[in-house]
């Protein structure tokens, strides 16, 4: 159940300025009315992008968190793939990378 | 008085958000005039109010109470819950239907079990295409939602009777209402594959849709999809319930899958309303 609270911390950050300004102030108490590991709990205090794809965060609620960090677009595309090349494939959900880490856009200075 | 209007249209963020990093501009150009001209054929059909037909990603719905449908009775409403500067749209009231809305509802309800909600947040899935068809956020509008995000999905077919118990409900009341049905096709947004698109696959899911064919629209399995389509090819709902609600053939005003900075084949059709 524990990528259900790691989501679900997410997607009520992502919805709700007041719990984006409890982030910013203490996160620590934020992050203890969920029920997460310590490895999801570190990946949210580093904004560990990377990590956080793995452990099968929903893309979607992902992205809009990346963009709550400020993380510019195609560095957010490459974290996905460093978190790869780290810890292995995505663990869970429907938003594995099928590409094998190509860049699809020729404005990637990556490509 | 009746649907006046049924198209649909791609909402991906970028369109508006990474709209700088274009660099085929004449291209990205062409796409925004279709747009443009799917806002005046709004205009032009005299619609009193609009349902955008959606495929959120987490503004409201979660998988704590998920559902299949869901159709939108708040007197306003705010977006975009993202970043502005990242979607580039500033944050905005937007106004609702309340009254329409609850009849519209009511009607719909006769064969399709939905939620409703008057609380709504707007995510880029609504707010890029009213940033386009009702930039001075001036039209009432109706949200409504299809759950292609967190499976168990809603079935094709159930899609294609919501369609359809929105065109009968539009039809019982004396209101001008149009209808934009808003999603992707193939596509793998928020993963590294961003900017992958599958437009063979695309092409002939088009097909299916111009021709408004309902047996080989409802022909895809999930698993299909999600090899051909990627995740982001499950809101292909959205188009298939606009469809049904038109019932006539459609024309593609506008495909391309040569802005892959936008993360989608862009497209912009409408319907004839049969």
């Amino acid at each position: 159940m524990s990528l259900y609270y790691l989501q679900k911390f997410l997607y009520e950050l992502n919805r709700d300025a007041e719990i984006q300004q409890q982030c910013q102030d203490d996160i620590d108490a934020l992050l203890g009315r969920f029920d997460l590991t310590d490895e999801e709990r570190t990946a949210l205090k580093e904004g560990d992008i990377g990590l956080l794809y793995v452990l099968g965060v929903n893309g979607q609620i992902l992205m809009h968190y990346a963009a709550f960090l400020g993380i510019e677009w195609f560095d957010y595309l490459e974290m996905m793939r460093q978190g790869i090349a780290r810890h292995g494939p995505v663990r869970a959900g429907v938003y594995a990378m099928t590409g094998g880490g190509d860049a699809f856009t020729e404005e990637d200075t990556r490509k | 008085m009746s649907l006046v209007y049924s198209g649909v249209l791609s909402h991906a963020p970028g369109i508006t958000g990474r709209a700088d990093l274009v660099k085929n501009t004449a291209r990205r150009d062409e796409f925004y005039g279709k747009l443009d001209q799917q806002r005046r054929e709004i205009e032009a059909s005299g619609a009193q109010a609009l349902i955008v037909m959606a495929a959120e990603h987490f503004a409201n719905f979660f998988m704590n109470n998920m559902p299949a449908f869901c159709i939108g009775i708040g007197e306003t409403y705010s977006g975009p819950i993202e970043d502005p500067e990242w979607l580039k749209i500033s944050r905005t009231e937007v106004p609702g239907a309340p009254v329409l809305g609850r009849r519209l509802t009511r009607e719909i309800m006769q064969t399709v079990d939905v939620a409703y909600a008057e609380e709504w947040k707007f995510d880029h899935g609504i707010m890029v295409p009213l940033h386009f068809l009702t930039p001075e956020y001036d039209m009432p509008i109706i949200p409504v939602n299809i759950n292609c995000q967190g499976p168990p999905l809603t079935p094709l077919h159930r899609a294609w009777a919501f369609g359809e118990a929105i065109r009968r409900a539009c039809d019982s009341v004396p209101e001008k209402i149009a209808l934009v049905g808003t999603g992707g096709i193939s596509h793998w947004p928020a993963t590294p594959d961003s900017g992958k698109i599958n437009e063979p696959w695309d092409r002939d899911f088009l097909d299916r849709l111009m021709r408004n064919d309902r047996q080989a629209l409802l022909d895809y399995t999930d698993e299909e999809t999600y090899r051909d389509g990627g995740q982001g090819g499950f809101e292909i709902r959205t188009f298939i319930a606009a469809a049904a609600a038109a019932a006539g053939q459609g024309e593609l005003q506008f495909y391309t899958s040569e802005l892959p900075i936008f993360a989608v084949g862009c497209t912009v059709a409408r319907f004839n309303l049969e």
